[in-house]
């Protein structure tokens, strides 16, 4: 698959005539915990610049409407509630018709369409002060990419906004499953953050567990039972070109991360029964041992600077969370509440750490901060496992298993507030997701 | 999502008990369907009544010991059929297996194939101390991927946490 081109020209767009281009309006919302008023936004229908343009103006709109209604942080306002008319890109904005219905953001933008490539340009407004709330800007790409683009808008007007980076020009690969519990086909797919673009990186022929980006988001590790054992494969998204990692004959390895640098894999392996973490070269296929114990040690994940590993191990007698230095050693267990712990990541801002919690016959996605402190659960199901970080470190998306005879698996977000649950939308049922960092 | 009409779960539930071995091992296999090949008199080779036979092994020596709730300690009755298991094998030095590791869905999938691993491991040493070779026997673990039991309560779990052995190679297989 040939990757996208998006070109994002740091200029203002030519023609603009307001006075002030404010670098930062007064118009921001802070992501915090607790309840927080959404704030309210409009989007209309983006100027079609050019005669064929006119279906990408409405499509690119509603994509970023979508992803910013979609953060819980903002509140769409509808077009039908408009009093303005929104028709060229260059007239001057008509602040109190948006202020009359109450929008306090406003993005317009334009697309024109010539031949198989698209220019998209777009301006964000702080309507209660009449501003500009940053450059406008422009992005160019093919057709077939304008969901992307799409996406690049919302991720400028979120990160204006909130301050914080965005996520929405992302991807997301699972686990999609089809048949019964007791036959269930598994195969990778990849897809965008909000389900779009759904794309098969294997077939069903073997199990199929738990895939990894790479920090660059170039290849995916997973878990196949390809040879009949459970081993690590590395796969090219790009070529759909897969190999084994090296590994000893008589063991099976399993829950591999990548390191920051692309160069490392963490997993975990078994042999003799007993289950600990070893970490890999990539290039070398050379293994180091990094715990050495009876018990289960599995799941490790590492910091984002890479220096130290958070991992569940159960040699207290219950599996609980631990963090040791990447290189192993002695580790400290940050995990003490009631309950059963495992599949700690650590957040790309490297604040918290996210992970699955079995207590009481329920399952729980929750959030700690890295000494353990601050524990707070998100989700509360049957069955809820796997947290992975947006890039951003505000959402998490997760599995999520129904109870009984029919039960499935389906993909859910849920944001660090734990206010905002959704569910992600998916062709098959849906595990294991890991996302994407931001594409570039 | 897919919401399969229950005349089709009936159908998988009922092929699940079928004695071929499906690819991912001899999970279907046992007891919950002796009427299969079942002769009219006398022994017909490779039946269940033929001990050499693998269905012999499956249904009579039983492929299959239980665990308690996250725990791969061996239960009496499982050492019986281990026991039961490693007279056959010794017996039938021409059979390989894998012994397969299981858990029930309670539980993350990564603690999960590292239980399954510690159950399987748990029967294949009972076997090796009593005497099978450990070059005729591999382990596998599955953690919670491959339940035969789909119903959500203890009922169901207590048959999904297992391990299974998996006859390979024999001259009449």
């Amino acid at each position: 698959m040939k990757f996208l081109s998006i070109f994002l020209v740091l200029v203002a767009v030519a023609g603009f005539s307001t006075a002030a281009q404010a670098q930062q309006g007064p118009l921001r919302i802070t992501i915090e915990e607790g309840i927080i008023q959404p704030l309210p936004f409009a989007v209309p229908a983006f100027q079609a610049e050019t005669g064929d343009a006119g279906q990408l103006a409405c499509d690119l709109a509603r994509v970023i409407a979508a992803d910013l209604q979609g953060t819980g942080v903002f509140r769409e306002i509808p077009s039908s509630a408009f009093i303005a008319q929104y028709r060229d890109f260059n007239a001057q904005i008509s602040f109190p018709d948006w202020k009359a219905i109450n929008a306090q953001a406003l993005v317009t933008g334009a697309v024109s369409v010539t031949g198989n490539n698209v220019n998209v340009k777009f301006r964000v407004y702080d309507v209660v002060s009449g501003t500009n709330l940053g450059e406008g800007l422009q992005f160019s790409g093919t057709t077939d990419g304008w969901r992307r683009m799409a996406h690049k808008v919302a991720d400028e007007v979120y990160s204006r906004i909130t301050g914080e980076g965005g996520y929405f020009d992302s991807r997301v690969v699972y686990v999609s499953e089809t048949g019964p519990k007791d036959q269930r086909q598994k195969r990778l797919a990849i897809m965008d953050y909000d389900g779009a673009n759904v794309r098969y990186l294997t077939d069903s022929s073997s199990i199929v567990l738990a895939p990894r980006f790479s920090p660059s988001g170039d290849r995916v590790l997973y878990t196949s039972y390809e040879t009949g054992f459970p081993r690590i494969y590395v796969l090219d998204i790009g070529s759909v070109q897969r190999r084994v990692l090296e590994s000893a004959p008589g063991t099976m390895s399993f829950a591999p991360r990548f390191s920051p640098s692309g160069n490392t894999v963490v997993y975990s392996l078994s042999q003799g029964g007993n289950t600990d973490i070893y970490s890999m070269d990539i290039n070398s296929g050379q293994s180091v041992r990094l715990t050495n114990t009876p018990a289960i040690e599995t799941a490790p994940s590492y910091s984002p600077d890479g220096s130290q590993i958070v991992f569940e191990s159960d040699r207290s007698g219950s599996p609980q969370l631990y963090i040791m230095s990447a290189g192993g050693g002695e580790a400290r267990r940050i995990s003490f509440g009631e309950g059963r712990y495992g599949t700690p990541v650590w957040s790309p801002r490297g604040d918290l750490v996210a992970f699955t919690k079995q207590n009481a016959g329920r399952f729980h996605i929750g959030v700690m901060r890295t000494d353990g402190s601050e524990e707070r659960l998100l989700t509360a199901s049957f069955l809820d496992e796997g947290p992975t970080w947006a890039p951003n470190g505000r959402v998490i998306m997760f599995t999520r298993e129904t109870q009984g005879e029919g039960g499935a698996s389906s993909l859910y977000s849920v944001d660090i507030t734990g206010r905002v649950l959704r569910q992600v939308s998916t062709p098959e049922g849906g595990s294991d997701p890991s996302w994407s960092p931001l594409q570039r | 999502m897919k919401i399969l009409p229950l005349s089709l779960l009936v159908a998988a539930i009922a092929l699940s008990a079928c004695t071929n071995p499906n690819r991912f091992g001899a999970d279907g296999a046992g007891s919950a369907n002796p009427a299969v090949g079942q002769p009219l008199g006398g022994v017909i080779p490779g039946s269940a009544n033929d001990p050499r036979s693998p269905a012999y092994f499956n249904q009579t020596v039983g492929d299959r010991v239980l665990f308690n709730v996250d725990q791969s300690t061996l239960t009496d009755v499982g050492r019986a059929t281990l026991d039961g298991q490693a007279g056959w094998l010794m017996t039938n030095s021409d059979y390989q297996a894998v012994i397969e590791g299981h858990a029930d869905e309670q539980g993350t999938r990564e603690y999960n194939l590292a239980l399954g691993a510690r159950r399987a491991n748990a029967a294949q040493e009972y076997l090796v101390s009593r005497g099978v070779p450990a070059s005729r026997l591999r382990v596998v673990s599955y953690g919670k991927e491959r339940p035969i039991e789909i119903c959500s309560s203890e009922a169901c779990y207590a048959k999904n946490r297992r391990a299974v052995t998996v006859l390979a190679g024999g001259l009449t297989s």
